[in-house]
């Protein structure tokens, strides 16, 4: 099945080759468990299936001796001495036969029917767990992994762990069934040909191993081949217009060529010595067979220890069965490894760090939105009182019903009282330093104050550390030292759910969902009304185009609105925004890829969202940041000049050359 | 489709003929084998011969050897033959892409056409081994196995036929319906893949609207659809081992009864007996692997139509005969140009262009997303063709030249630009092959490139990563620009091409332009007016219509719309670019 490759973004790594799975034995036992934790008792049953199946073939095969030796050898000889041959002997053994091959059938039937269920079952409850845990995952997580070996995890590594679960593993336990009893019968029957039919077995690992290890290698260097061509066919695949502005297709097809002869040289000599497996096991399991004879004529024609012509035949016949099962289990071990490369995968994944959430600080409905004002507040950063809880207490009721307005719960440990804060968007920024890591960090010493209503705006070049900014407020990542608090609560105590339901995310890049317009944009409210809806489309001005689409709200979106412009995608996301209704809105280059003319349209429709909302914006358009009550001018991960739009300019510094476009020692001649 | 697939064998045909005849020789050696091991067990061990026995021994490990032989020639020669169809079929697809217009392009989308490279060869190479190997391979063992079984006892054949055929009709209904559900079975898998690629794509959205429960019940709902679907399938299919299993026990039963009346009338030996029971496991196994066979290619299918399709693609724009082989200046005339993308589609995308252009002018276009400024420019370099009117270049239509000759004469720095992996050098000798390290500075100092070039630790030798990720998109733009320039060409195309350099920075470009290329005719796409507007004449696109066409002044009087995104930009004050020193 063609899978659909994963768009790559930026900061996206190429797949990592296949490793080694550190600790077979371990993961094994691991899948093992995760099955038999919700299907033990199939699993017994299934178990007991196998035997059975096995068995009732074992004493199949016995049967042949049974039925040359006690039946057909003196019914001959009866039949060659003249007497009269009675075949109803014979009759009731075959009968008593075909009870064991009945219930070997049936057993056989039962256990397919009964692994269907364990198999899918749990490779639904996996994929499921998978998913959630995936959803619960920092962005980190998203950050640091290519997207593709995410999508990986869901397209190739649960669809190989479950042929290894259906397939292999009963398998396995059928063929090691099968080798034991064959081996305990070619026992009883004769120790020395036992050796020498497991000399040959030994012979046929080692063999298959030597063909396995070539073919191994082979095959690893075809994952790489197909990788670097892989690499290549997407670079030229994005890049082809331009490889056609440029004349360059003979260029291209030259590298192409070598790469695929190269892939086609590893991928042969890998397939080659696969296919030669089986070969070597069948023709060795004949001349196993050959010296079986010749060793066991040998002895029963010299009548060694009591060896007799009809154990030999017997013997034989175990001989040829008992290398079928072992060239089963050589093969099922390819495919057992390279599950378990995929089980370590899904269960790193699994074992990855979900996002912490210690917030207690929740965001409830309250009766009446006449709670007293933070009239109190002071007017910057600089005097920021650690104690502002009075101003919040009276006055707020918590209500069960939805009543357009919300106040943050919060529960004192220390005097086990209960306040409840109006939610007004009011975010501070107190010596914030942060870091990806650790050790380098990105953000130094931010400090700033947004009061509710306020725009504020951020600029500077790429790299800055804008967006950066704006991953903290909604604790996407968390700060190594400082405080930001939001209507001054620490953020860290609040709910993250609570935390990002407050806030309200415009991103450059729209994310569009499979379904339908209204769908997208009841994404930001779920249970809003299709007035609602509406409403938010029309103060997004989203409406008008909304209603010339075929179904109009109801048309369905595929591909991330691929049928849809840059600027409708990104009204939609505005209406989302608008539906959310939040507090404080974070506006991350919401119209850099919209004409300015479009973005006049847009504009009114932002410019109508961000009344009343603290809201932050990065942008490098002009008349998107002009307004803004504060702007702050970011350059290596440091606010460095701060002010309103005339304030900056009389500075004549950054934000001036910037905005003039000219170099700081022309700058002061004025505009451009 | 067959015959485009087929066409790809090519030098690999005598492996893929041999494989075949490899296998049957391997098929015979292994029917033999059985025979032989009867005649031990008859006339060697029931016989007491030793002498017997080692002779048949020896002859049995000579076809065991013979049989191997044939079985590595096989092995080695399916891998050859699907190994090298897969790399032809890669080249045929690569070949035929090199050719495309952009329109086929568009029409396939890159990642569609990395998956065909990639995916669905590795399908159909391996369905193509399964094929050589096994589709000759498992009939064949049963038709040897039975006319065995018929020589050896035609009594006993027959019933292994009876049964072959029952097996064979128990086992087409099954898979067919099994594989209709199986089928349906992947439509869920894709849509279970959208939602993890939606969610993996935009974890941020996701995470900002608390909708991870939403989303979670969403993949539950996809998640359980997979499960109910593939249980059904599975299910149809369980019955197969039991199936078999009763078949193979039944004829066993059957034989054991028969055989033993033979064996006892003297028709029939032991060691014959015994031959036989392994004849009707060759035969009752084979079937079943002709039925996975059939599975491999039904579900091989697919991805073998979507190879064809590539190969198949005519492209949209072929060189014409004679064609000719100067451009001789850079003007450019549009007459009553009308185009549209797709043929026969009602809209077309621009109507009614008609201007000109004399050689070494500088022509700004301006206008809003989707005014068709991209489209306008692209038809000059005969990236796509018009779908009525005329398009001249240096005095002929642009139909009339060489393709290669027309777009080194015309360049393009296209508005989705990207650079390749490889050495800052490597990237810009895209423009000119020949060109000296001189010759890329000089471009690069056109572009204003050099500066943040001659910065970088390995300057004109750093490595730019596949997507040209490690440059700022400012950077990026400018590195292009000089690439463009190094094919020196007598048109220039800059679609957007500055939009992430800073205002000074873009100055100096248009700046440089005048004074180093002014035989140079430059067409410059911008949305911001202060690129444009020292133009010699700017075009005003609205609706894939030119509303004016004038200098900076004129317009500034006379077109509305002109006005109206000066004032947007300019009016007040001028366009800030806070995003793009680097």
């Amino acid at each position: 099945m063609a899978q659909p490759r994963v768009h790559q973004t930026r900061g996206q790594r190429r797949s990592m080759p296949r490793q080694k799975v550190k600790n077979p034995g371990k993961l094994f036992r691991r899948i093992f468990r995760y099955v038999s934790g919700s299907y033990l008792p199939q699993l017994i049953i299934v178990a007991a299936c196998i035997v059975i199946t096995v068995l009732a073939s074992v004493q199949g095969t016995l049967f042949t001796r049974t039925l040359i030796d006690s039946y057909i050898t003196p019914l001959s000889e009866a039949a060659k001495a003249g007497e009269t041959v009675d075949y109803g002997p014979l009759l009731h053994a075959i009968g008593n036969v075909a009870i064991f091959y009945a219930i070997g059938v049936v057993s056989s039937l039962l256990q397919a029917v009964l692994m269907t269920y364990v198999t899918q079952g749990t490779m639904k409850k996996l994929r499921i767990e998978v998913f959630e845990h995936m959803e619960s995952l920092p962005i980190r997580y998203f950050d640091t992994h290519a997207h593709g070996d995410i999508m990986s995890i869901y397209t190739n590594d649960i669809d190989t762990l479950r042929q290894m679960i259906s397939q292999s593993l009963p398998m396995m336990l059928n063929s090691s069934i099968t080798i034991v009893s064959i081996l305990i019968s070619m026992l009883m029957l004769s120790v020395p040909l036992t050796l020498l039919s497991l000399g040959m077995v030994a012979l046929m690992l080692f063999c298959s191993g030597q063909a396995t290890k070539v073919s191994g290698k082979n095959f690893v260097l075809q994952q790489k081949k197909l990788g670097q061509l892989d690499g290549f066919i997407e670079e030229t695949m994005t890049g082809e217009k331009v490889v056609k502005v440029f004349n360059h297709e003979n260029e291209t097809k030259e590298k192409f060529d070598q790469l695929n002869e190269e892939l086609y040289q590893a991928s042969y000599k890998a397939n080659a010595f696969a296919n030669i497996l089986g070969p070597i096991n069948a023709q060795l399991g004949n001349v196993s067979y050959v010296l079986c004879a010749i060793m066991g004529g040998i002895i029963a024609l010299n009548q060694y220890a009591g060896f007799t012509v009809g154990a030999l035949a017997s013997f034989l016949t175990f001989n040829k069965n008992f290398s079928m099962p072992i060239n089963q289990v050589s093969m099922q071990i390819n495919a057992i490894v390279s599950a378990l490369a995929g089980a370590e995968r899904i269960f790193n994944l699994l074992d990855a760090e979900p996002e912490q959430d210690n917030g207690y600080v929740t965001l409830v409905n309250v009766d009446s939105g006449a709670g007293v004002r933070s009239d109190d507040t002071p007017e910057d950063g600089s005097e920021l009182n650690e104690n502002l809880r009075g101003r919040i207490v009276c006055g707020l009721e918590e209500s069960e019903e939805h009543t357009g307005h919300w106040a943050w719960k919060h529960y004192h440990k220390a005097d086990g009282t209960t306040t409840y804060v109006p939610l007004e968007g009011d975010v501070t920024f107190e010596h914030v330093d942060f870091g990806y890591t650790d050790d380098k960090i990105v953000l130094h010493d931010i400090n700033l104050h947004a009061l509710p209503g306020q725009k504020v705006a951020l600029v500077g070049s790429t790299g800055a550390g804008k967006t950066t900014i704006t991953n903290l407020i909604n604790r996407f990542y968390d700060i190594q030292s400082g405080k930001i608090r939001y209507d001054n609560i620490n953020i860290n105590k609040i709910k993250k759910a609570d935390l990002r339901r407050s806030l309200g995310i415009v991103l450059q890049e729209t994310n569009l969902f499979t379904g339908t317009v209204a769908d997208n944009i009841r994404f930001g409210k779920l249970n809003a009304t299709d007035e609602e809806v509406e409403a938010a489309a029309k103060l997004a001005n989203a409406d008008g185009f909304i209603r010339r689409l075929p179904d109009g709200y109801q048309t369905v979106l595929h591909g991330n609105g691929a049928n849809l412009s840059q600027g409708q995608r990104q009204l939609l996301a505005i209406a989302r925004a608008a539906i959310a209704d939040p507090p404080v809105l974070i506006l991350d280059e919401a119209t850099s890829s919209i004409d300015t003319r479009t973005e006049k349209i847009v504009q009114s429709g932002m410019d109508k969202l961000m009344q009343g909302r603290t809201t932050f914006v990065i942008a490098h358009r002009l008349s998107t940041i002009r307004n803004s009550d504060l702007i702050l001018v970011m350059e290596n991960g440091r606010i460095i000049e701060r002010g309103n739009h005339e304030e900056l300019l009389a500075q004549k510094g950054r934000y001036c050359q910037l905005y003039t476009g000219r170099k700081p020692e022309t700058a002061a001649e004025g505009a451009y | 489709m067959l015959k485009t697939l087929t066409a790809q064998i090519k030098e690999f045909r005598l492996p893929s003929v041999l494989t075949p005849v490899w296998m049957v020789g391997e098929v015979i050696c292994e029917m033999i084998i059985p025979v032989l091991m009867g005649f031990i067990v008859d006339n060697g061990i029931y016989g007491s011969d030793m002498q017997y026995i080692i002779h048949t021994g020896l002859l049995m490990i000579l076809v065991a050897v013979c049989g191997l032989a044939f079985g590595m020639l096989g092995g080695f020669f399916g891998a050859k033959a699907s190994a090298g169809f897969a790399r032809n079929l890669r080249k045929a697809m690569n070949d035929n892409i090199q050719t495309f217009a952009f329109s086929n392009i568009d029409r396939f989308s890159p990642s569609s056409l990395v998956t065909r490279l990639t995916t669905d060869v590795t399908n159909v190479q391996n369905a193509y081994m399964m094929i050589l190997r096994m589709a000759v391979r498992a009939p064949m063992t049963m038709i040897i196995a039975m006319i065995m079984s018929f020589l050896l006892s035609p009594r006993i054949a027959g019933i292994y036929l009876i049964a072959v055929v029952l097996l064979g009709i128990v086992l087409y209904f099954m898979l067919g319906s099994a594989n209709r559900y199986f089928k349906k079975v992947f439509e869920r898998y894709d849509a279970l893949n959208e939602s993890v690629q939606e969610n993996v794509t935009a974890i941020r959205a996701v995470k900002a609207y608390v909708r991870e429960d939403q989303e979670i019940s969403r993949f539950q709902k996809a998640a359980n659809n997979i499960y109910l679907m593939f249980v059904k399938a599975e299910l149809k299919l369980a019955g197969n081992m039991p199936i078999m299993y009763g078949t193979v026990y039944t004829v066993i039963l059957i034989i054991s009864w028969v055989g033993a009346h033979m064996i006892v009338s003297g028709s029939l030996t032991t060691g014959t007996l015994m031959s036989l029971l392994t004849y009707c496991m060759n035969i009752l196994m084979s079937l079943l692997m002709l039925s996975m066979v059939f599975i491999m290619i039904s579900m091989s299918s697919a991805s073998a139509r979507r190879i064809a399709e590539v190969i198949e693609e005519k492209p949209d724009l072929v060189n014409p005969e004679n064609p000719v082989m100067k451009v001789e200046d850079g003007s450019v005339r549009f007459d009553h140009v009308y185009f549209s993308y797709n043929k026969g589609s009602a809209e077309p995308v621009l109507r009614d262009i008609s201007f000109d252009v004399s050689s070494g002018e500088s022509i700004g276009i301006i206008g809003a997303t989707g005014s068709a400024k991209s489209s306008l420019v692209n038809l000059i370099s005969r990236l796509y063709d018009v779908t009525e009117g005329s398009i001249a270049v240096g005095g002929r239509d642009v139909r009339e030249y060489d393709l290669t000759v027309l777009r080194d004469a015309v360049s393009v720095v296209l508005q989705k630009n990207v650079l390749f992996s490889g050495t800052i050098y490597d990237n810009l000798r895209w423009g000119d092959k020949n060109a000296t390290d001189e010759e890329c500075r000089k471009a690069c100092r056109l572009a204003c490139a050099d500066e943040f070039i001659e910065k970088m630790p390995d300057g004109y030798n750093t490595w730019i990563e596949q997507g040209g990720t490690n440059v700022s998109g400012g950077q990026k733009q400018r590195l292009c620009i000089a690439r463009a320039l190094l094919k020196k060409p007598k048109i220039l195309i800059l679609d957007d091409s500055t939009s992430a350099c800073d205002t000074a920075t873009d100055a100096r470009i248009r700046r440089a332009f005048r004074e180093d290329l002014p035989a140079t005719t430059k067409f410059i796409i911008a949305q911001r007016i202060s690129s444009v507007q020292d133009c010699d004449r700017i075009i005003v696109l609205e609706n894939g219509m030119i509303d004016g066409f004038d200098t900076h002044e004129n317009l500034l009087k006379s077109n509305d719309i002109y006005r109206e995104i000066f004032e947007s930009q300019v009016g007040s004050n001028a366009e800030a670019d806070f995003d793009s020193k680097d």
